[in-house]
């Protein structure tokens, strides 16, 4: 539409923003991460993901992140179908009904889990009520995975639903008429069209549940420990933020590489978005 | 159009950028009727803040935090000025070797007299010729457990968290320092140790312990016992003395082999800009009246005399609040560590965690 | 759909949503339960919702909180959608840039991005309730953008030339052709931007200076010796005041539909 050069220039404000307050901090971390205590030039802090203790929860958070990405997206896309065939006429109602939840502090909602899950809660109640043996879950790394796929769930719906939405229904008719039944519509038309929604939500749930912390510290009962967990201890407990940043740094190039995967799958045109 | 919004955006920009550059200037400087405390979380009756604001003319600026580390991190930050701060013995060591401490003026606290002198004396351990400090809560690490589950004989030695028996009714304290503790105790090894070999076999004992935790808790131990989630826990005698309150099941104990005596206290940093206003503060503290107050609230041990008289005598007589002579005859304080052996626990700790 | 299928996605929707609303059931019961301790039941009360407002502490935590939720999430819809326009007539490769740069306050930790945004500060301005506000427009920009980014990417191109073609200008052309279609995605936006700084709590808590406490800062060091029943009150009461508006603006959309 209008003079693109110069309509461009409306992202300036922003582009000093991102200088400022992304790139600058960025790089205060990357200015521990390659020195020590003493100031001098060092690369201990980046390898030091090699050692096994790190390693491993590097491990346990790629396990615990898949399966919660997995799970989030068995479970989101039947809810994106259902409520797309809904046919709501408000679409906002729908995004607004998966981030109430957020309105309720999240360190509270947690909690609550706390309450339903324990050995002697909510739900083993309702087990033993029922006459079903009751189950140990609480600080387990199920309990863990539950609590991320509770928090994320709705970065998977969301685009899903979206995506779905944008569908041109005639396509799906057309399916219909030329002889498909409904299970061929739907792997061939209907999920390969909402692509772009499943791959968003991919990396929408993926990421943060790869560098989460606060969950697995409050349902893990200090017995799952991920990567997240060794970071946020290295800038506390430990006090060595250099080792912390160099963590993190090693976390964020693990995370940049699982996206430009993800990226390659989706080869479409609006490769690097998030949402 | 673009032109307006490229107008109405250079305005808001040129808005902006004076707020971002010279709201810093005004604020913090030497407003001589303000006080930055830092202070552990829920650690202080409200009525008392309000109350000393409200004598002395000073306005308090009232930080919280939850854990002693992250007190740390929050002060090494440096982005806030502190005045003075509350925190655990070790930990004031730390500080007091890394230059952080300014001496108190002992001579400016009239109700410093109402402060138990052997707990002064217990301070020796952090602060030696006992400059800095002025003791605020103490209390003792041990065991919270369920009568209905537990024996009194099978709780009065550290042994019970190796118990089979209880596998996954163990809640097992999530500190460091605490942890190693309960270890070093059970192989009679001394809670300061700093051979590698002693901190290895705690280590290889607590790995052995793994096994039968339910839980690593630090926060809200109480709860998970007042449910009757778990069968014992080790823990803070303060929180001890409030899942009591809940459940009448449950008891602490101080086992045997023995434990952790420690000692909140007040201290000035280095980054004081108000040292008057904070000798007015701790003295406040050691007040007859705001003492009291406080004990009722935060029902951990005072070193306050003074409070003694408002209160009955069943809760004088109450041995996880006010622990006895012969239970803090068997409790040790803990020296700060080196750099050198707070990194190799860290590691140790981090490693019983990730396996 | 047969009867049958829409009786069991009806179901599998009700088992969705009661996961996501079960802690909060749980936690609105709480907010009645007449005990301190949150396994205790204490028998009914509402105790907690009157002493809710005479608790200072809570009710300047709950100032605090709004007067930072509302400026950074209008700050940063600001931001980001001007920003949002511009990238999208960017050049592809400049674009991609700046998308690569919003991408990052997603990708790192929170701890890593308030630490770094509180080292920042330090050098530069005093901590405070300005300094939370700074950083929660950081980390929520990018939600901004990458609603409103679609939108404009959905916008077509020739219906604003045949609308400049007929004599409009750029401004109205902006106005009644653009902005229709870009409101959703800034609304959303918003509404996201506004969330995300309600529901913060690790960046605000390295980013803000002493004795400004926001709910979630509040709760957290209440964790060590119990967390007040009044917060279960107060947040009872934030999600109802939050659902009911979502209802009335649904309700209010149903009506203007029908009168058309």
């Amino acid at each position: 539409m209008f003079n693109k050069f110069r309509t461009s220039f409306l992202a300036a404000p922003y582009a000093v923003w991102v200088l400022i307050c992304t790139i600058l901090p960025l790089l205060y971390i990357l200015g521990y991460a390659i020195t020590n205590d003493a100031g001098t030039l060092t690369f201990a802090n980046l390898l030091a993901i090699t050692d096994p203790v790190h390693l491993k929860s590097l491990w346990l958070s790629v396990e615990i992140a898949l399966s919660t990405t997995v799970i989030c997206l068995i479970i989101a896309y039947p809810v994106a179908l259902i409520l797309h065939n809904l046919k709501i006429s408000n679409k906002g109602f729908v995004v607004f009904l998966f981030i109430l939840p957020m309105w309720m502090n999240f360190m509270l909602r947690i909690l609550a889990w706390q309450i339903i899950l324990s050995n002697n809660g909510i739900l083993n109640n309702m087990l033993s009520a029922i006459g079903l043996p009751t189950i140990h879950i609480l600080y387990t790394k199920a309990a863990v995975t539950l609590g991320m796929i509770y928090d994320f769930l709705p970065y998977m719906i969301l685009p899903i639903y979206n995506a779905l939405s944008k569908i041109n229904d005639q396509v799906i008719e057309a399916a219909a008429d030329l002889g498909a039944n409904w299970w061929t519509t739907f792997i061939k038309i209907t999920v390969p069209l909402s692509k772009d929604g499943i791959i968003s939500g991919i990396i929408m749930v993926f990421v943060p549940a790869l560098s989460s912390f606060v969950v697995s510290n409050l349902l893990g009962g200090g017995k799952v420990l991920l990567i997240g967990n060794v970071i946020e201890q290295e800038f506390t407990l430990a006090r060595n933020w250099n080792l912390g940043s160099g963590l993190s740094i090693i976390l964020m190039i693990f995370v940049l590489l699982s996206m430009s995967i993800m990226n390659r799958i989706d080869d479409s045109e609006n490769g690097g978005m998030l949402v | 159009m673009k032109k307006k919004i490229i107008s109405l955006l250079s305005v808001l920009v040129f808005a902006i950028t004076p707020i971002i550059s010279f709201t810093g200037c005004g604020s913090d400087s030497d407003a001589t009727d303000t006080l930055v405390v830092l202070n552990y979380g829920k650690y202080i009756e409200a009525d008392v803040l309000k109350r000393f604001q409200k004598e002395t003319g000073i306005k308090v600026k009232y930080e919280e935090y939850e854990s002693v580390e992250d007190m740390y991190a929050k002060y090494k930050a440096g982005s806030i000025n502190y005045d003075v701060i509350c925190t655990s013995d070790y930990m004031i060591e730390t500080l007091r070797q890394e230059g952080e401490l300014i001496p108190i003026d002992y001579n400016s606290l009239p109700n410093y007299k109402n402060i138990d002198q052997d707990i002064i004396d217990s301070s020796a351990a952090f602060d030696p010729n006992h400059k800095y400090t002025v003791p605020y809560f103490y209390g003792t690490v041990g065991i919270l457990y369920n009568t209905n589950m537990v024996d009194e004989e099978t709780v009065s030695s550290w042994d019970c968290l190796w118990d089979p028996e209880f596998k996954n009714r163990i809640v097992m304290i999530n500190s460091q320092r605490d942890a190693f503790m309960v270890a070093q105790k059970k192989l009679g090894y001394s809670i300061n140790t700093t051979d590698k070999k002693e901190l290895d076999d705690s280590f290889n004992l607590l790995c052995d312990e793994k096994k039968y935790v339910y839980a690593y808790l630090q926060d809200e131990t109480y709860e998970c016992m007042i449910s009757e989630d778990a069968a014992m826990a080790v823990c803070y005698s303060g929180e001890a003395a409030m899942g009591m309150e809940y459940n009448e099941n449950l008891d602490y104990t101080v086992p045997d082999e023995g434990g952790n005596l420690w000692i909140d206290s007040w201290f000035v940093p280095r980054t004081c800009k108000h040292y008057d206003a904070a000798m007015k503060w701790i003295d406040f503290m050691c007040e007859e009246e705001a003492a009291t107050e406080n004990f009722e609230y935060v029902w951990y041990a005072t070193p306050n005399t003074k409070v003694a008289a408002h209160e009955d005598e069943d809760t004088l007589a109450d041995e996880t609040v006010f622990p006895t002579k012969e239970t803090l005859a068997r409790c040790d304080l803990y020296d700060a560590y080196d750099d050198k052996t707070l990194d190799y626990t860290t590691t140790l700790w981090k490693k019983l965690k990730a396996y | 759909m047969t009867k049958a299928k829409k009786g069991a996605s009806y179901l599998y929707l009700g088992l969705v949503f009661l996961f996501l609303y079960a802690p909060i059931l749980v936690l609105i019961f709480l907010s009645f339960n007449n005990s301190m301790s949150r396994t205790v039941w204490g028998g009914f009360t509402l105790k907690w919702y009157l002493s809710l407002t005479s608790n200072d502490n809570i009710m300047s935590a709950l100032g605090t909180t709004i007067r930072i939720t509302l400026a950074s999430s209008i700050l940063a819809t600001i931001l980001g959608t001007s920003a949002a326009i511009g990238i999208h007539y960017m050049k592809k490769r400049h674009a991609a840039l700046m998308l690569g740069a919003t991408n990052i306050p997603l990708l790192n930790a929170d701890i890593v991005t308030g630490i770094s945004l509180m080292l920042l500060f330090t050098r530069f301005t005093p901590l405070g309730e300005f300094s939370v506000v700074l950083a929660h427009i950081a980390f929520s920009v990018p939600y901004v953008i990458f609603n409103v980014l679609p939108r404009l990417q959905s916008l077509s191109e020739a219906c604003i030339e045949a609308a400049l073609d007929l004599g409009a200008t750029p401004t109205y052309a902006f106005c009644k052709v653009v902005w229709p279609e870009l409101f959703p995605g800034v609304l959303s936006g918003f509404l996201m931007a506004l969330t995300m700084s309600l529901d913060d709590f690790t960046i605000t808590y390295f980013t803000k200076g002493a004795g400004v406490n926001t709910l979630s800062t509040m709760l957290y060091t209440q964790l060590r010796k119990g967390i007040q029943p009044e917060l279960y009150a107060l947040s009872t009461i934030l999600f109802l005041l939050a659902f009911v508006l979502l209802l009335l603006m649904n309700f209010k959309r149903d009506i203007k539909k029908e009168a058309k």
